[in-house]
């Protein structure tokens, strides 16, 4: 293997000492470049590790992303992370194990070839012993990953493929310190912050006096429209913010769409346009008749379990360290330094967990805030802990985008498909920090010299593409022309949200697929295999169908089946879920079958709490979640308001692992979401025959949708 | 203006603890920020999603919306008192088992609401367990293996 043929991450940070280190104790540090954000890419990333250096699990010791030492592998997000840091990992361990192997030969008079490793323990011909432990030594790493190492094969493999503990959960299930919100220095100080009366609000008045007469406030800050508090305890930031809100007075035009039709509103805004595919049928055949349906998604909240918290501390003027829960340490670190206007390398960005992160959610926003809080003199350099409300998290952290998808299905005289097109309208779906020349870290917008808002962009489809994931089928149909309307105008906020665009594509494309076989009265899933060619996509539909009885299923009053399928990304992994509903217009998602193909499988427990997970928040965002506001500010700022799926609500979830140990490994985060929504959907035609293609799936939408 | 500050007793995980603090302030700023038990989490302090529920005297309540007066002469039990590594709680080396969380961020809550449901009921039907833990939110998905925990945790128990 050839440097060029390194791993992309390895390759690019090719130090092996920023990868590992070992230690004479007798364990292994592993620093990749990727964060654990409640996937349990860390305790993966250890199985890989483990397995190519031959210790037990227990002595890889995960150290937490800073950008002060670890690679720079960008952001942790796209299900991206066990295949990228997971290959880089792999083979910076199999270098290291061969470096140290070489040092072992040296010290035994042996060559490396005859030498096993058992845990650690280096043994040779005769009984010949030394171990990493023994030989550790830092200076041994210092060097690039270079030609040479070839990781083990996969059936070599002891420790991937094998269902692995999360390395993260005893301290959960004791209540230890691990989240940033638990981090404890010294001198701490408490921080609020006040969000503007709605996004296009500007401060034109603040009651200062009033503010800081709150006992125990020390720092008021105020930068244009941006105003926070810095006190002695939590409770004394919580009253000063109190006051903050008493005291601000805002100026600004209603500037929200009508919630009540937004298909409507993303079809008039000006929108730039794209291409995403444009294949002409070679013969043209007759087309019989033409099928036009619109699909449409709202506005959905990352929703995490815990307000963005962050801590940020300033060693003298120009040297600021950050602690956050964020996706990307180095872009934060980025986006931190054009809005301060400071060097980079003045920043360090320290990764500590958060909740669950689903996506671009508020961690970034609320580090920035940090600083321009900790920055104040009264503060004297001590760090300040920031945690917005459950209000800013829910109103305030970047929205996925609303979207409709209009599409058309040309029909030969049999009704069969001979050409698709397909039309999205929607906000970009990546406005991330790190990768623009203007910070996107929300309070840059609110400063006395304001960075203009960044408009949300699409990645490239190289990248997977962003409103337009996904909207081209995988099915085989002889022409096919999708084209992308991506807004140049962005009231709410939008950003990546777990699966981008592909969750309303995939529930467009599935749904009317599901309502062409109708029509026809063909078997919905007969009938996707007849215009599937795809080995790997046929068997995940077939798997989930024979797991689910798909075709014993009974018709039964006031019950439902739907089946759907998609590949995350289109080069993703493979996923199909069978749906069963039963109720009248409050619907009850009994049971989700859900059959994934994620190539070569690293921690199997791992993947099916994925799929359960994504199928459970899927099923939530199909049936109860949209973000709902006025012409002026975000008004589902409450879990009240705002609510998702609970307990009580939870369909039972049976994951079966479709394990291809040759097939590279693909992420499993993301997948199945989007044949979650379409598999309700189609469910719920299938048991009230009412088709809803307006998501979320509530009592209203089906009434109406009854007449 | 100025909140009033008293010493204020608490029984906390079976020891007696005291804080000063304002009688009005709720709970979870004493735990967090002057007992250092971070443990309890912070989620809405609306008491709408159970991330910061502690045992009071065997019932399931919110730290967030209790104010600290309405603790005195009560046994406050939090995450940290429920069990240790070295004596777990059954619930806590049955989530273990089941491997039943994702970020673990609402973990400590709902373990704290399915042990005050096990010290009423000791066993609890799927539903029972479904019904006590639906004022708690979990956003990752791990319901229905939480749900196999606190059944797993019951058989142990009873």
């Amino acid at each position: 293997m050839s440097p060029a043929q390194l791993p992309a991450n390895l390759k690019a940070n090719p130090r092996l000492a920023r990868w590992l280190r070992f230690d004479a104790a007798g364990f292994i540090e592993l620093s990749p470049g990727k964060v654990e954000i409640g996937q349990g890419i860390i305790t993966a990333l250890a199985q890989i590790a483990a397995d190519e250096l031959d210790v037990d699990l227990g002595r890889i010791r995960m150290i937490p992303v800073t950008t002060a030492a670890s690679p720079n592998e960008g952001t942790t997000s796209g299900s991206l992370s066990v295949e990228q840091s997971g290959s880089a990992v792999r083979q910076a361990a199999a270098q290291a194990r061969a470096i140290y192997l070489g040092a072992a030969a040296q010290r035994l008079g042996v060559t490396a070839e005859s030498l096993t490793v058992e845990d650690g323990t280096i043994v040779g011909p005769g009984n010949l012993r030394t171990s990493y432990w023994e030989l550790a030594d830092d200076a041994l790493l210092e060097r690039d990953a270079a030609p040479g190492a070839v990781p083990k094969s996969p059936s070599a493999r002891r420790v991937a493929g094998t269902p692995a503990a999360r390395l993260d959960l005893p301290d959960k299930v004791f209540g230890r310190p691990r989240f940033v919100h638990d981090l404890s220095l010294p001198g701490l100080r408490h921080g609020r912050v006040i969000k503007p009366a709605g996004p296009g609000a500007k401060l034109t008045a603040l009651d200062e006096a009033g503010v800081r007469a709150i006992p125990g406030v020390i720092a008021l800050v105020r930068h244009g429209s941006f105003a926070g508090v810095v006190a002695e305890t939590e409770g004394a930031a919580e009253a000063g913010l109190d006051a903050l809100r008493r005291g601000a007075t805002w100026s600004g035009e209603p500037m929200l769409p009508d919630e009540v039709n937004l298909a409507a509103w993303l079809k008039s805004q000006p929108a730039e346009t794209s291409t995403v595919q444009d294949r002409k049928a070679p013969v043209p055949v007759q087309v019989a008749r033409t099928v036009a349906r619109r699909y449409s998604r709202p506005f959905i909240a990352h929703a995490s379990m815990a307000p963005s918290c962050a801590i940020a501390q300033w060693n003298g003027p120009d040297l600021l360290h950050i602690w956050s829960h964020c996706q990307g340490a180095y872009g934060l670190r980025t986006d931190t330094a054009l809005a301060l206007g400071m060097p980079p390398e003045n920043i360090v960005v320290e990764h500590v967990e958060g909740a669950g992160c689903y996506g671009h959610n508020g961690a970034d926003d609320v580090a920035f805030d940090a600083a321009l809080l900790a920055r104040a003199a009264e503060v004297g350099g001590r760090p300040v802990r920031v945690q917005w409300s459950r209000a800013d998290e829910l109103a305030w952290a970047p929205m996925g985008a609303a979207m409709a998808i209009e599409l058309e299905a040309d029909l030969d005289a049999r009704g069969d498909i001979i050409g698709w097109r397909g039309e999205v309208w929607s906000n970009g779906h990546v406005s991330r920090p790190g990768r623009m020349p203007i910070p996107t870290v929300f309070s840059a917008s609110l400063l006395a010299k304001p960075f203009e808002r960044l408009i949300a962009f699409n990645p490239p489809m190289t990248m997977g593409g962003g409103a337009e994931r996904n909207s081209v089928p995988l099915y085989d149909f002889a022409s096919m022309r999708i084209t992308c309307h991506r807004l140049l105008t962005m009231p709410i906020r939008t950003s990546a949200l777990r699966t981008l665009g592909a969750f309303a594509n995939i529930f467009a494309i599935e749904s009317f697929m599901d309502e062409l076989a109708a029509e026809r009265g063909e078997d919905p899933l007969a009938f996707r295999l007849r215009y599937l060619k795809d080995e790997r996509a046929r068997a995940a539909l077939e798997a989930a169908a024979r797991r689910a009885g798909w075709s014993e299923r009974r018709k039964r009053e006031g019950t439902g089946y739907g089946i759907a399928f998609g590949r995350y990304k289109n080069f993703g992994a493979y996923c199909a879920v069978v749906a069963e509903v039963e109720g009248d217009a409050e619907i009850r998602v009994r049971r989700l079958v859900v059959a994934v193909d994620v190539g070569e499988v690293i921690n199997p427990d791992g993947v099916a709490n994925q799929m359960e997970g994504g199928a459970i928040q899927a099923t939530s965002w199909t049936l109860k979640e949209a973000v709902r506001f006025d012409r002026e500010r975000i008004t589902s700022d409450t879990w009240e308001t705002y609510p998702i799926l609970r307990f009580s609500e939870v369909p039972a979830v049976e994951v079966e692992i479709v394990n291809r140990p040759q097939e590279r490994s693909l992420g499993a985060g993301e997948a199945a979401h989007p044949p979650t929504a379409a598999a309700i959907a189609n469910a719920v035609f299938d048991a009230l025959g009412v088709r809803v293609r307006d998501l979320p799936l509530t009592r209203e939408r089906i009434i109406a949708a009854m007449g | 203006m100025s909140p009033t500050r008293e010493i204020i007793k608490l029984r906390i995980n079976g020891a007696e603890r005291s804080v000063e603090a304002d009688p009005a302030s709720p709970l979870i700023h004493a735990l967090r920020n002057q007992l250092g038990l971070t443990g309890t989490r912070y989620g809405c302090g609306a008491n709408q999603c159970g991330a910061c529920n502690v045992m009071i005297d065997g019932q399931a309540v919110a730290a967030c919306d209790t104010p600290l007066w309405a603790t005195a002469g009560k046994e406050i039990v939090t995450i940290e008192g429920l069990g240790t590594p070295e004596r777990p709680h059954p619930l806590q080396r049955a989530v273990i088992a089941e491997q039943a969380s994702q970020c673990g961020y609402c973990l400590s809550g709902i373990l704290i609401s399915a042990a005050a449901l096990l010290k009423r009921t000791p066993n609890p039907s799927e539903a029972e367990v479904r019904s006590a833990l639906d004022r708690n939110l979990c956003r990752c998905g791990a319901h229905n293996r939480i749900v196999r925990a606190v059944l797993r945790a019951a058989k142990e128990v009873t």
